[in-house]
């Protein structure tokens, strides 16, 4: 153990590392007698600067290439060079395959590492690549295509022998004949593209009459997304685990399996958290996986890495086969720390014509490892993906088995053009419960305020019982909907969250007076230092003031409770703070600021440490807190000159904007792909209006009422921004009546 | 008087230890017997007086009672020490002055005389504030109102500080306006003092948050900018009732004088607030874009001095050394040990006049002269006075008067020895001086001692008295003992026989008279002075007063003759 705690410590020490390599004699013709020494990076965030740091160990040179919208990531400042390949846009940037062979080509790059997603598994652009001199670190073209086309592989991975889900693959996609494939394989059924991944178009189907929408819809998406739109239908498994089996070929013919990960539990239809290894699995059955998995590379003569990933039947124990991912995957990380190795090293070192470093029998698995995407994105809306600044941004402290993998910086926005992932929290320890105590720990520490995040969500999932088990399946967050969301109209919760929060706002406004009166002190303004001292003077009375807090109530989705806290300035320098509930007495609080946004404070004895997050954005203060296991975030109401002086329209100061009843706005910032309805239609409560496209996913607006639609001026193709009014519903007592008469 | 100074002189059971320990640099001494009796019975008495202060206190703090403050309320108004707390930078400090002003004054309540007074930060400019009571007869001007908003105005002219005027105000209350309107330092008095501290360059900013009716309208409209709240705000010359009466016009307040009308047509308001809370943060941008900097003679804040050390000693013990019995004598120094920064006083002069301290000391970084009382003015005490307020002019170093005072030494020895003339001498130099001088009645204050100490007359910066305080022209028993002999002589030439009875009961209601009198509350109430302060306050409002004063420029003093 402390051998791999040794070697852990050392890869992510970032300290230099040797294999030792056997002498051999590259004789072979893919062997180029040339080592790769610049690596350009086709691709941006946390994924480029993660092979960005391998290759600067290995002393391999960077280039980064970037859009209009990076400019200022952190991924071009991490580079030794950066080339400009084009707008915000991914289709014309970072899947501009030209672009970046031109990137490379001016810069002198041997190589060219896509990362994942963009032009990973692009089988022509590995094709490209190697054509025009480039070694593409990854698999080899025809892998890829043989793997990116879901029947194709399939039909490879029968011949095999590995197992295979029961279903249509056919190319006849005649809608009746699918329908009747569907009737024979049994619902649920599966709807899927045949090319791309990561859930895009997938639709679910439990009975017959969904079957043609949701057919239709998964065709539109996979065409706009991969401008493929063959869709194939697969056995819908009810109780799934998903886990996925790490391989590595190289040039030689060898496949090892670096063992498995489970990455069952996922929001719609993407991962969430992964662990390696997969909990609760007999040895016999990781063996098993292991060699499915293996021979599935070899069928396709696979080199380089890439994830054999099956779906295991909880009920039955069996595994099938679903799909083949030719690249490096986000979560390859945690496979890292259970191994020991650096797996953007091995892609090198193989890319470059070696042998594996490792024979099957030497690959160890010592411990447990968890890793937690953290990603912008609004969990009480249905998890859908937020914009926004990053205002403040303080990911835990790295260590020898704590990594965080980030492509951004404080300050950064993370924007609509890319995927809304901000870090990646990977933990290591002996053993799971161990691992996941660490990882409660460290999601307690992780601060990012400015935009909202799933923290508190993987939180309360890495606390679940379930989870502490390790009884995942891919419907865990369904299945536990209630422990994971709390239900607003649960009175007792509620008021326990009402409660915290008034704690926390307490301890807001006592460290918020501390840290002005602190940074007053450095420098008094106007040189004034005796009109600013601590407390505030007052002729036979105490100065006091009132703070105004907006609850920004993440837990629920509903609006937020203003808080009003009266603080009293003692003469020993404490804050007396009532908040004018009865039931909440007043507290005295000591607070000691121990820098930046860093707090002390004492009630009554009991001393905590406490961290604040402040910004300003749409004329209000945010404050975020962070203390013990509680995170908070809140709105300063703070009265402005208002610019406007029009007197006909008051304009609130809050920067609240409260629409007309029935109003309907973009959930998200996105692009109309879809316009159901017309103004004036009747519509019934929960009917689709129109169709947004936002982070390549598509999401249905739907009527919140029945009544008729208008106001609707949106059309197809038109960028609209989170908030916008869509349309309206309006209840119309004469329509109603007039349709009465009618009938 | 002389009986008085002998008994002062017999009671020497003071509690001050007389040790003749030596401390270099001018470190005072600690100087205080904490287990005399009389530190016991003064800490017994003083802890009563600051309780009963105390109540008063938060007495006037509830503005003009419960129904008021609530209909205030409901018109979306904050009383008016809340509107300062807004403007004033977050977490800084306010000096108000004159809370009891009015204090028993009229037969009804009149709660801080209707008007808060008082100095504070903005931007980290220093600025006057005076904001009226809307829920104190409704912001009515009542003689003292007048008295006290002029006194505001007369130490921003002094300070030359920028002027806020939250205006709620019902004007000039009518039934007393003989008292209110027509004499020089009456109501009038409030333009002429923004037209002349205008045209001196210091800034005049007026926000109307509620009423400025007739004479009241001439405080936006004199302002140099002035903000008006929609709704509440109104100006006009006459309300609708007398436009009504007048003209037979049936219009609304709003309509007649609201801020719409004022910032869109008449011109009279510049700033149109939504609510009140945007006026005020509109009465803190102007305040921000004042550009003081670009006025050489308003370098806000000079002088000021973040680095200084704390008094060696408890600076609440003051409230124990505070005399309550003014027949007791206690070492002055004592007092200046817990104001001075480290308790370090250079004095001047120490071995000649001893009844008089005088030395050099700094107060929160600031260099300041001290004159204290260690007893009855004599020849020597007057000269080694008058000398030493010449060295601080000469210097431009501030004064600080701690007055403790029964008189000027009198009898037949003093008078030939020319005491008038040694007075004469101080009370020009006193008169003269122009560098800020602040004086603290931390005891009596008798007779001509009050004027050579810088009593009201001889215009203090800024003037407080301790609740121990006392002031008159001599002490009650003194006095009833001259009017007595006087009576007595009248009654003896129109042939009158006064019973011992009749003399003692005279005798007792003059006593009883000046003892009402010169109670500190009497004098507060009436703005004899800026304030009751508790002694532990002494060191920090001298702070803020010695602020305050350094943002004017030094100016020349030149005395008249000294008789010699």
């Amino acid at each position: 153990m402390s051998l791999l705690a040794a070697i852990i410590r050392r890869k992510f020490n970032r300290s230099s590392n040797h294999f030792v390599i056997p002498a051999r004699l590259y004789s072979t013709r893919s062997v180029k007698n040339v080592k790769i020494e610049k690596i350009l990076i086709a691709n941006r965030g946390e994924i480029a600067c993660r092979i960005m740091r391998t290759a600067k160990r290995l002393g391999i040179r960077t280039v980064a290439v970037y859009s209009d919208a990076d400019k200022h990531s952190l991924h071009v400042k991490s580079a030794d060079e950066a080339i400009h390949i084009g707008p915000a846009a991914a289709r014309l940037s970072y899947l501009k395959a030209d672009s970046i062979i031109d990137a490379a080509r001016r810069t002198g790059a041997q190589a060219i590492h896509p990362g994942y997603g963009f032009l990973s598994e692009s089988s022509a652009f590995a094709q490209l690549c190697e054509d025009e001199g480039f070694t593409f670190i990854g698999p080899p073209a025809s892998a890829i295509r043989d793997m990116g086309d879901k029947s194709a592989s399939k039909r490879i991975m029968g011949a095999a022998g590995v197992p295979l889900v029961p279903g249509y693959h056919g190319e006849q996609q005649d809608i009746e004949l699918m329908k009747s494939e569907a009737e024979k394989i049994g619902y649920p059924i599966l709807i899927k593209p045949t090319h791309g991944g990561g859930g895009k178009g997938m639709r679910i189907v439990t009975n017959p009459t969904e079957f043609v929408d949701s057919f239709l819809g998964a065709q539109r998406e996979a065409a706009a997304s991969f401008g493929v739109n063959t869709i194939l239908l697969e056995k819908y498994i009810t109780k799934p685990r998903h886990i996925e089996v790490q391989v590595f070929g190289d040039k030689h013919g060898n496949v090892v399996h670096l063992n498995e990960r489970d990455c069952s539990v996922q929001r719609r239809h993407q991962k969430i958290i992964e662990e390696a290894p997969a909990p609760n699995i007999m040895r016999d059955f990781r063996s098993e996986l292991g060699e499915a998995a293996v021979s599935a590379a070899k069928a396709v003569g696979y080199f380089n890495a890439g994830t054999v990933e099956f779906i295991v039947d909880t009920i039955t124990g069996k595994f099938y086969f679903m799909e083949m991912n030719t690249r490096l995957q986000v979560e390859h990380p945690v496979t890292e720390m259970i191994v020991g190795q650096d797996l953007v090293e091995w892609q090198i070192r193989i890319a470059n014509g070696e042998h594996l470093p490792m024979s099957q029998s030497e690959v160890p698995l010592l411990g447990h490892a968890f890793e937690a995407r953290i990603y912008a994105e609004n969990v009480p809306k249905g998890f859908l993906p937020a914009t926004g600044v990053l205002h403040h941004y303080r990911p835990v402290t790295e260590s020898s088995t704590v990594r965080v993998e980030t492509g951004v910086k404080e300050g950064d926005d993370v924007s609509m053009h890319y995927d809304p992932m901000i870090a990646k929290l990977v933990v290591w320890a002996e053993n799971r419960a161990a691992a996941l105590v660490k990882l409660r720990d460290c999601l307690f520490k992780f601060q990012v305020a400015g935009l909202p995040t799933n923290i508190d969500f993987i939180l309360k999932l890495a606390n679940h019982e379930a989870f502490k088990n390790g009884d995942v399946e891919t419907h865990f967050i369904e299945n536990f909907r209630d422990d994971l969301f709390v239900d607003p109209n649960h009175m007792k919760l509620a008021k326990e969250a009402y409660d915290a929060a008034k704690t926390s706002a307490i301890l807001v406004a006592a460290c918020f007076c501390e840290k002005e009166h602190v940074s007053i002190r450095k420098s008094p303004p106007g040189g004034l230092s005796i009109w600013y001292s601590n407390p505030p003077f007052r002729v036979h009375h105490r100065a006091t003031r009132t703070f105004e807090l907006e609850w920004e109530n993440d837990i629920f989705d509903k609006d937020s409770e203003i808080l009003t806290l009266s603080i009293i300035y003692q003469h020993n320098g404490k804050y007396l703070i009532k908040t004018g509930d009865s039931s909440c007495p007043a507290q005295e609080i000591r607070v000691e600021h121990l820098g930046n946004d860093d707090f002390r404070t004492e009630v009554d004895g009991a001393c905590i440490n406490i961290s604040l997050g402040a910004y300003f954005k749409d004329q209000n203060e945010h404050i975020h807190i962070w203390h013990g296991s509680h995170h908070h975030h809140f709105r300063r109401k703070i009265h402005r000159v208002l610019l406007d002086d029009d007197t006909t329209q008051w304009k609130p100061i809050s920067g609240l904007v409260s629409h007309e009843r029935g109003a309907v706005v973009a959930p998200m910032a996105g692009l109309v792909v879809k316009v159901l309805v017309e103004n004036g239609m009747r519509v019934e409560e929960g009917q689709p209006i129109l169709v947004l496209e936002a982070m390549k996913m598509e999401h249905i607006v739907k009527s919140q009422t029945a009544g008729l639609v208008s106001g609707l001026q949106v059309n197809v193709g038109q960028q609209v921004s989170d908030g916008f009014v869509l349309f309206s519903v309006k209840f119309s007592i004469l329509y109603d009546l007039m349709s009465a008469v009618s009938r | 008087m002389l009986g008085l100074l002998a008994r002062r002189g017999a009671s020497s059971s003071c509690f001050f230890r007389r040790k003749s320990r030596f401390f270099s640099s001018g470190i005072l001494p600690d100087g205080v017997d904490r287990a005399s009796e009389a530190f016991s019975r003064n800490s017994e008495i003083m802890a009563g007086l600051l309780s009963q202060l105390q109540s008063r206190i938060s007495n006037v703090m509830e503005g003009g009672g419960a129904a008021a403050v609530e209909r205030n309320k409901s018109r979306n108004k904050l009383l008016p020490r809340d509107r300062i707390n807004h403007i004033l930078d977050p977490g800084s400090s306010f000096l108000e002055l004159s809370q009891l002003a009015g204090y028993e004054l009229y037969k009804e309540p009149l709660q801080s005389g209707g008007v808060v007074t008082g100095i504070g930060a903005v931007h980290g400019k220093l600025c006057m504030f005076v904001a009226n009571d809307p829920t104190v007869k409704g912001g009515t001007y009542y003689p003292i109102t007048v008295k006290k908003h002029l006194r505001a105005q007369e130490i921003a002219a002094r300070c030359r500080l920028p002027c806020l005027y939250l205006v709620d105000s019902g004007g000039a209350f009518l039934p007393m306006q003989a008292e209110v309107f027509p004499d020089r330092d009456n109501f009038g008095r409030i333009f002429y003092n923004q037209a002349i501290m205008s045209s001196e360059g210091i800034p005049q900013i007026a926000l109307v948050l509620g009423s400025c009716t007739a004479g009241g309208a001439y405080i936006p409209a004199m302002a140099d900018e002035s903000v008006m709240v929609k709704g509440n705000g109104t100006i006009f010359l006459a309300g609708p009732p007398l436009v009504k009466a007048a003209t037979g016009e049936e219009i609304s307040a709003e309509d007649l004088g609201g801020a719409v009308v004022h910032c869109k047509t008449s011109g009279v308001a510049d700033y149109f607030a939504q609510d009140e809370l945007h006026a005020l943060s509109i009465g803190r941008n102007i305040i921000k874009n004042l550009h003081m900097a670009a006025n050489h003679r308003m370098e806000n804040g000079r002088h000021n001095a973040s680095d200084y050390k704390e008094p060696l000693y408890d600076i609440e013990e003051l409230r124990s050394i505070a005399p309550t019995d003014l027949k007791q004598s206690f070492d002055i120094r004592s007092i200046i040990a817990r104001t001075v920064d480290g308790s370090e006083f250079d004095e001047f002069k120490k071995l000649y006049g001893t009844t008089l301290v005088t030395g050099f000391a700094k107060i929160h970084g600031t260099p300041v002269g001290i004159i204290g009382n260690n007893g009855v003015l004599f020849n020597e005490s007057a000269l080694k006075g008058a000398h030493f307020i010449e060295l601080c002019t000469q210097r431009n170093i501030p004064l600080v008067f701690l007055q403790n005072i029964t008189g000027f030494m009198v009898g037949s020895k003093s008078e030939a020895g020319g005491i008038a003339k040694a007075g004469a001498k101080m009370v020009m130099a006193v008169s003269c001086a122009k560098v800020p001088k602040i004086t603290i009645i931390v005891g009596g204050s008798f007779g001509a001692g009050n004027y050579a100490m810088c009593g009201r007359a001889y215009s203090p910066d800024f003037m407080f008295f301790w609740p121990n305080a006392r002031i008159s022209v001599m002490g009650g028993v003194q006095a009833a003992g001259v009017l007595t002999q006087v009576e007595r002589s009248n009654k003896k030439k129109r042939g009158i026989q006064w019973t011992n009875e009749e003399e003692e009961n005279f005798k007792a209601k003059v006593v009883e008279a000046y003892e009402k009198e010169g109670n500190a509350y009497y004098s507060t109430a009436r703005l004899w002075d800026d304030g009751i302060i508790d002694p532990a306050d002494t060191r920090r409002i001298l702070g803020l007063c010695l602020s305050a004063c350094n943002n004017r420029a030094p100016e020349c003093t030149k005395f008249g003759v000294f008789r010699m």
